[in-house]
């Protein structure tokens, strides 16, 4: 009762500046701490990745077979294959491949599911028609077909854009074509809510066409569980693209991804098992990071849970 | 009830006519050869005729409504005919054949399913045994110890791929420590203690590896559940009629936890055909995952197209009856 007699003083109303909502959800993330370790961790992995080759002088593809299945050393800290390959070299562009696919493949994903989810529960008129179409791509058995649509344009691609841009290319569209489903249904869920809202009648009422209400009023309001969705993405669309490798389908042999070292490294289980059980370490690492980023996400974005 | 079920039936089946055509026109399309298996000393003319046997020498459209005569009419009277032990039941004449062994797709379809039965659905059953007490103890406790561990685990058995565990633990139990074996021996015949005890052996690596992942995923959706449950007015007005602690959990919130989590279990059951492919590959068990990827490798159309769609119509199934079991446990759900 004494503090809601005390008026605020002018001193605390000038610390406090009308504050960005981001620093809100930031203090909340904060306090995740397994959100927190989650995003140093990944962000540790994408430096070994994209700025690691920058210093380590070797290259990924460099064949030296005097100095094959080398232990770990100061020269090699993974050691070497069976082709006298640097494998720390090989475990940076591996993960280049892995995470470019990740982050490309959500986006991909992200922007088709936000589309569908948004014009499904915006447009009355084609609700009942795209959501007939994602409940028949969600019945879709999708790794068998993901293996059939990479058996089956793996050719042209290659050839149209060369091996690696053709399979990236490829694996990319794959894995983003099949996984937009359940970001299309929860998005179609939040902006049938939205739709009634006032501030989007008072949009209309002055005149707002469609196109500018939608991406003006409706998407930025659906954003965060399209947020929350992205993160996990990232992580399937690793796993899927290292399955993918690990079952011979992916990338070529010669082309390290996380997924084919894996594969490649099965072969020397016995003799040599650090060499599938690395890559299999920064997978699991990067999306178990992933999945605690999404995680924290989750509760910071959600204004319930925020500020308790 | 009944005319939403008939509803949902009515629709599901141009849905599959759909993933049917969308599968066989995909693999129609493939670069891949069904005789490229064929030694090359095999003169053209033969080839050509061995693809005409093949029943490729007909226009696509033939072949898709022939396929499709076969698998709604011809094979399920072959299925019935071996459950319910009568012959005559059987539809004789052409069935769907593989090319890779040209032989009937269902029967090595039959041949690979107990395979995939034994395993997945075990290491499902134990998903589920092991996931529910971890998940209601968890959310009970929320923040103690347990729940911080239990949470921790079932992320870190979520995020891990099969083909990280299954490796890791062939290294761990079949080359250091020499326990299991390393390849699954389908020819072996349980008749004593035993080969029984082999067939344990050989069994645990690939169900605990799917156990792990099935476990991981139903307690994070038990635990959640449970804490949305325990904050309801109910639960504060059963613990204040004076109900033990133990019938507020396990009877007022339980119960009303269980809707969305066997849902949940329902909608995964199809997967546990079509996501041990990786699991079945590292492990060599050859069940139907691994038939699956031969059949792909070798461009085998007829079982690829066959195997999908029994995998699409398991999907379709499901969803159904978890739709379903939502109306039962639910009497707020109603579908009319």
């Amino acid at each position: 009762m004494t503090d809601a007699a005390t008026p605020p003083s002018p001193e605390t109303a000038r610390i406090r500046p009308p504050r960005n909502q981001w620093w809100d959800v930031w203090d909340q993330f904060k306090i995740h701490r397994g959100a927190l370790a989650g995003s140093v961790v990944f962000l540790a992995i994408v430096i070994f990745c994209f700025v690691g080759p920058l210093v380590w002088p070797y290259d990924a593809t460099y064949i030296d077979i005097r100095s094959r299945n080398q232990g770990m050393s100061w020269a090699h800290p993974f050691g070497t294959d069976q082709l006298g390959r640097d494998i720390m070299a090989r475990m940076m562009s591996g993960g280049q491949v892995s995470l470019a696919v990740g982050i490309v493949a959500m986006a991909l994903a992200m922007l088709i599911g936000t589309g569908i989810g948004v014009l499904a529960g915006y447009f009355r008129r084609i609700d009942g028609l795209l959501m007939r179409m994602t409940d028949l791509f969600l019945a879709l058995p999708l790794l068998p077909l993901l293996l059939v649509m990479s058996m089956l344009f793996r050719q042209p691609l290659s050839a149209a854009f060369g091996v690696e841009t053709g399979m990236f290319l490829l694996i990319v569209t794959a894995i983003g074509i099949t996984s937009w489903m359940p970001t299309a249904r929860v998005v179609r869920g939040d902006v049938l809510a939205l739709k009634e809202r006032e501030y989007v009648l008072a949009a209309r009422s002055i005149g707002t066409p469609p196109r500018r209400l939608i991406l003006r009023h409706v998407v930025p309001n659906v954003l965060s569980p399209v947020m929350v969705s992205a993160t996990l993405m990232i992580a399937t669309a690793i796993i899927t693209e290292s399955a993918l490798s690990f079952l011979g389908l992916g990338f070529p042999p010669d082309f390290p991804t996380w997924g084919r070292l894996v594969n490649d490294g099965i072969d020397y289980l016995q003799q040599y098992p650090s060499r599938a059980m690395l890559p299999g370490v920064f997978i699991s690492l990067t999306v178990l990071s992933v999945n605690y980023i999404g995680d924290g996400l989750r509760d910071a974005l959600d204004p319930r849970i925020r500020g308790r | 009830m009944f005319n939403y079920t008939m509803r949902r039936l009515l629709l599901a089946i141009p849905t599959l006519l759909f993933i049917a055509l969308v599968i066989f026109l995909l693999l129609e399309l493939s670069p891949g050869d069904p005789m490229a298996d064929m030694p090359l000393t095999i003169p053209p003319e033969i080839r050509e005729q061995m693809r005409l046997a093949l029943g490729l020498g007909e226009p696509w459209y033939t072949r898709f409504f022939k396929w499709l005569y076969l698998f709604s009419v011809v094979e399920p009277s072959h299925v019935l005919a071996s459950i319910t032990g009568l012959e005559n039941l059987a539809i004789d004449g052409q069935r769907i054949i593989s090319f890779q062994t040209r032989s009937p797709v269902g029967d090595i379809i039959a041949q690979r399913l107990p395979q995939t039965l034994w395993v997945v659905g075990l290491s499902y059953l134990f998903g589920i045994l092991v996931s529910l007490p971890i998940g209601i103890y968890s959310a009970y406790r929320q923040y103690s110890w347990f729940d911080q561990a239990g949470t921790f685990v079932s992320m870190v058995g979520f995020s891990l791929p099969t083909f990280f565990t299954g490796p890791l633990l062939i290294l761990i139990f079949s080359i250091w420590l020499g326990w299991f074996p390393i390849i699954y021996d389908t020819t072996l015949v349980v008749d004593s203690w035993y080969d029984f005890a082999l067939q344990m052996r050989q069994m645990a690596m690939p169900v605990f590896v799917l156990t792990l992942y099935n476990a991981a995923q139903i307690t994070r959706f038990m635990r959640a559940s449970m804490l949305d449950n325990l904050t309801q007015d109910c639960v504060r007005t059963a613990r204040a009629k004076g109900l033990t602690e133990r019938v507020v959990v396990l009877v007022h919130v339980l119960r009303n936890s269980m809707i969305p989590v066997i849902t949940v279990i329902a909608l995964g059951i199809p997967q546990i055909f079509t996501g041990a492919i990786i699991t079945e590959q590292i492990f060599r068990v050859n069940g139907l995952g691994q038939l699956l990827i031969t059949a792909i490798y070798a461009t085998d159309i007829p079982m690829v197209l066959t195997l999908s769609v029994v995998f699409a119509i398991l999907i379709v199934v499901f969803n159904l009856i978890a739709d379903l079991l939502y109306a039962v446990f639910d009497p707020r759900i109603r579908y009319d």
